[in-house]
């Protein structure tokens, strides 16, 4: 047998330590550090630059296809839309649309333009059971209305209320919900129509770390003209679309309580649990089973084994 | 039925052969034994049906026209409320209603306790039938309902937790079909097949647990997908799949009490003795099971508020409705099954039933739909939508009692077994 010496000790051990090392970091970077495609666009809408013209709500109804609306474009009367004491909200007929808000705190009106933030982790693809949902390396969340069912578990896991319904369909109903134009324009690098037909730059268009970085030198440039918030950056793990806002975003009807992480986060606690389950309980219940009905088997063993004894007692008793 | 039963004594059928020894057929065994018009005597003179007739007169129209004009015509079409009673009655109430099959199918074959023999058989009928209109629900409210077996077949997404749903009902469908056919092997005749699935019951039990424990866990986890929008007393990401499996115990216990409270007193010809002598004992039995799933169910209950810091939202208004749910729902049937198992009060323990298996529903509506979105406003779900719930629960109370008239369900086979 080769003795181990102190040298030799020594060189083993660092070996083995590099290459702990080296595994270590090649596990934890093949796992869980999933960088949402770094080179994903996004859009950065600055309230302060909208004027509620609606020319992003027309050129996405011409853009996508969809269907003339009852008040058309030019109508600024669905401001004052209220249905449910709600404010408008997408639907089957609209991808895109914008609201006006009157905050206090401000003499003016700020417009809230509302469509699929393009989640980095979006809650409708990873709650969908059919993979209908689909995150591009290029940012936008698509769907394919071919394997939907129509159970429409996205729109409940949607914390934005985006994704709609075609209820009005019985043979071809649908998910609705903005695709960030992916088929007719992101896949080209083209910016979306909404972005494209916006008279004020009030959307700017880039990969989503550049518009990140622009929003931030805002806040950073023009003091006190904006909240010290990017709504999107973090909220539900990030998004490609997010926001600049001059009054505190729960006052421009922003959720302010959707978790920092994402949605799927919540629903881990459950999803570890499976495999327990299905690993433990079939060898704990059988066990059960065979423990419940031991007492019936001990119960004749007993039995045998009394019968025995009195045989042996009769025995010796015959032999004495 | 009470009128030809005192008179011919070949009938409520239990035995293929007839008094004279020629067999029954299927067609006769079907009809009851009747003849047409002694069918259509008995059946028109029970108020119930008459009720039945006039439901499905408007019920049945509103479910074509909700697959000839979509689901926007029964429904408010809310994209704010994606589920309505469909699911959240249909599928999420009757669900836990019916985790029977598995609790007794455990306690008879796993744990051998023999003196609950008598009602495994409406334990499992119960669990199937309501699986199976759970799955109409589904069908009538999924958006395309020919495409129910997308999810199996032709798109995958395994990480999603409706995916184990439709997997685990499936399959556990057909366990509890499996389950069941012994009776219905008997009725027709064919033992072979009787002997078959005698030698896996065993492996079905066992199966019919882990598929019950997954997915009656998984439509609460269901919830845990919207954290933001429901109301923080009624979801938790580390409690709500436990606080779904756990009240269906109790609430599948309490649906086979009064599903056999029903047929004792309204079906009383069709029952043997040994299940009618039997009942008040089996009735005891489960009270104390389903007392003690529901000490669990509240203790866990108080663990996921304070896990999840949630004192104050106690004192709000929404807190009172939470309170009035666990005491109402819970603590009252609680202390009325323990009461009743203590002074042998079957009576109590079968209104108690009624209450609890009513509190499942509420609570699985509360988190459906009443606090749901519960910093918006309330969705009141359609007339034809409750309409149509009731309809298709109509139609779950017709197939349950055409099964119970004639298989040996409350009642043992005589012929050969």
């Amino acid at each position: 047998m080769k003795k181990l010496n102190r040298r030799s000790f020594i060189k083993g051990g660092l070996a083995t330590t590099a290459a702990v090392t080296v595994l270590k970091e090649k596990k934890s970077a093949a796992s869980g550090d999933f960088d949402n495609y770094p080179e994903g666009m996004g859009v950065i809408v600055d309230l302060t630059r909208c004027v509620g013209c609606r020319s992003c709500e027309a050129a996405c109804n011409k853009e996508q296809n969809l269907p003339e609306p009852e008040v058309p474009f030019d109508d600024f009367s669905v401001f004052d839309y209220m249905h449910h004491g709600e404010k408008r909200r997408t639907d089957e007929t609209a991808y895109t649309i914008v609201n006006r808000y009157n905050p206090p705190e401000i003499d003016h009106p700020l417009f809230r333009k509302v469509q699929c933030n393009h989640c980095n982790e979006p809650a409708c693809l990873t709650s969908c059971f059919v993979n209908a949902y689909t995150k591009t390396p290029e940012g936008a969340v698509i769907y394919n209305a071919k394997v939907c069912v129509g159970c429409r578990t996205c729109m409940v896991a949607c914390p934005f209320y985006i994704p709609a319904f075609k209820y009005s369909s019985a043979f071809k109903p649908q998910i609705m919900k903005c695709i960030f134009c992916y088929d007719t324009r992101l896949k080209n690098g083209e910016p979306p129509a909404c972005v494209e037909a916006c008279p004020q730059e009030a959307l700017t268009f880039g990969r989503r770390k550049d518009v990140l970085k622009i929003g931030k030198q805002r806040i950073r440039e023009t003091p006190g003209k904006y909240v010290d918030h990017i709504y999107g950056e973090h909220e539900v793990g990030g998004t490609a679309w997010m926001y600049l806002s001059s009054v505190p975003f729960d006052k421009v009807g922003f959720d302010t309580h959707v978790p920092k992480e994402p949605i799927i986060n919540s629903v881990k606690e459950f999803l570890a649990m499976v495999p327990m389950v299905l690993t433990i309980w079939p060898g704990l219940f059988v066990g059960f089973h065979l423990l419940a009905t031991r007492k019936d088997k001990v119960r004749e063993m007993e039995k045998e084994a009394e019968l025995k004894k009195t045989k042996e007692n009769d025995e010796k008793e015959e032999q004495a | 039925m009470k009128l030809f039963s005192n008179e011919r004594p070949e009938i409520p059928i239990a035995h293929h052969t007839k008094e004279d020894g020629s067999a029954w057929t299927i067609k006769e065994k079907l009809w009851l034994g009747l003849s047409v018009t002694e069918y259509k005597k008995q059946f028109f003179r029970n108020p119930v049906n008459w009720f039945m007739i006039m439901l499905f007169a408007i019920g049945i129209p509103l479910i074509l026209g909700r697959y000839a004009f979509g689901l926007g015509w029964v429904t408010h079409a809310s994209n704010d409320y994606p589920w309505g009673l469909f699911l959240g009655f249909g599928l999420f109430g009757m669900v836990p209603l019916s985790a029977s099959g598995f609790m007794l199918g455990t306690t008879v074959e796993l744990f051998g306790r023999k003196d609950f023999h008598s009602i495994e058989r409406l334990a499992l009928l119960n669990g199937l039938l309501g699986y199976f209109f759970a799955v109409v629900f589904l069908e009538i409210d999924l958006g395309m309902p020919w495409r129910l077996p997308y999810p199996m077949f032709v798109s995958l997404g395994p990480a999603a937790v409706l995916f184990l749903v439709a997997w685990h009902v499936a399959t556990y469908l057909s366990v509890q079909i499996a389950e069941v056919l012994p009776a219905f092997f008997e009725w027709i005749g064919w033992l072979k097949g009787k002997r078959i699935i005698r030698r896996y019951v065993l492996g079905l039990t066992v199966a019919g647990i882990i598929l019950s424990t997954l997915h009656q866990g998984a439509l609460g986890a269901l919830f845990t997908y919207a954290p933001a929008k429901i109301h923080p007393l009624w979801i938790s990401s580390n409690f709500t799949w436990i606080h779904f499996f756990v009240s269906s115990i109790f609430g599948g216990l309490s649906m086979v009490i009064i599903a056999s409270t029903l047929i004792k007193n309204f079906m009383g010809w069709r029952c043997d003795d040994e299940f009618k002598d039997n009942l008040d004992y089996v009735t005891i039995g489960m009270a104390k099971g389903a007392s003690l799933a529901m000490i669990t169910y509240l203790v866990i209950k108080l663990v996921a508020v304070a896990h999840d810091q949630e004192w104050t939202y106690l004192l709000t208004g929404w807190g009172s409705y939470y309170m009035l749910e666990l005491g109402v729902a819970v603590v009252l049937p609680m202390f009325m099954f323990a009461f009743g198992v203590r002074n042998n009060w079957v009576t109590l323990i079968r209104v108690g039933a009624f209450i609890a298996a009513i509190g499942i529903i509420w609570n699985r509506l509360n988190t459906a739909l009443v606090c749901f979105n519960w910093q918006m406003y309330q969705e009141i779900p359609h007339w034809k939508e409750v309409w149509i719930t009731v309809t298709i629960y109509a139609l779950y109370f017709l197939t349950y009692r055409f099964i119970v008239y004639r298989l040996p369900i409350v009642y043992e086979w005589k012929g050969e077994k």
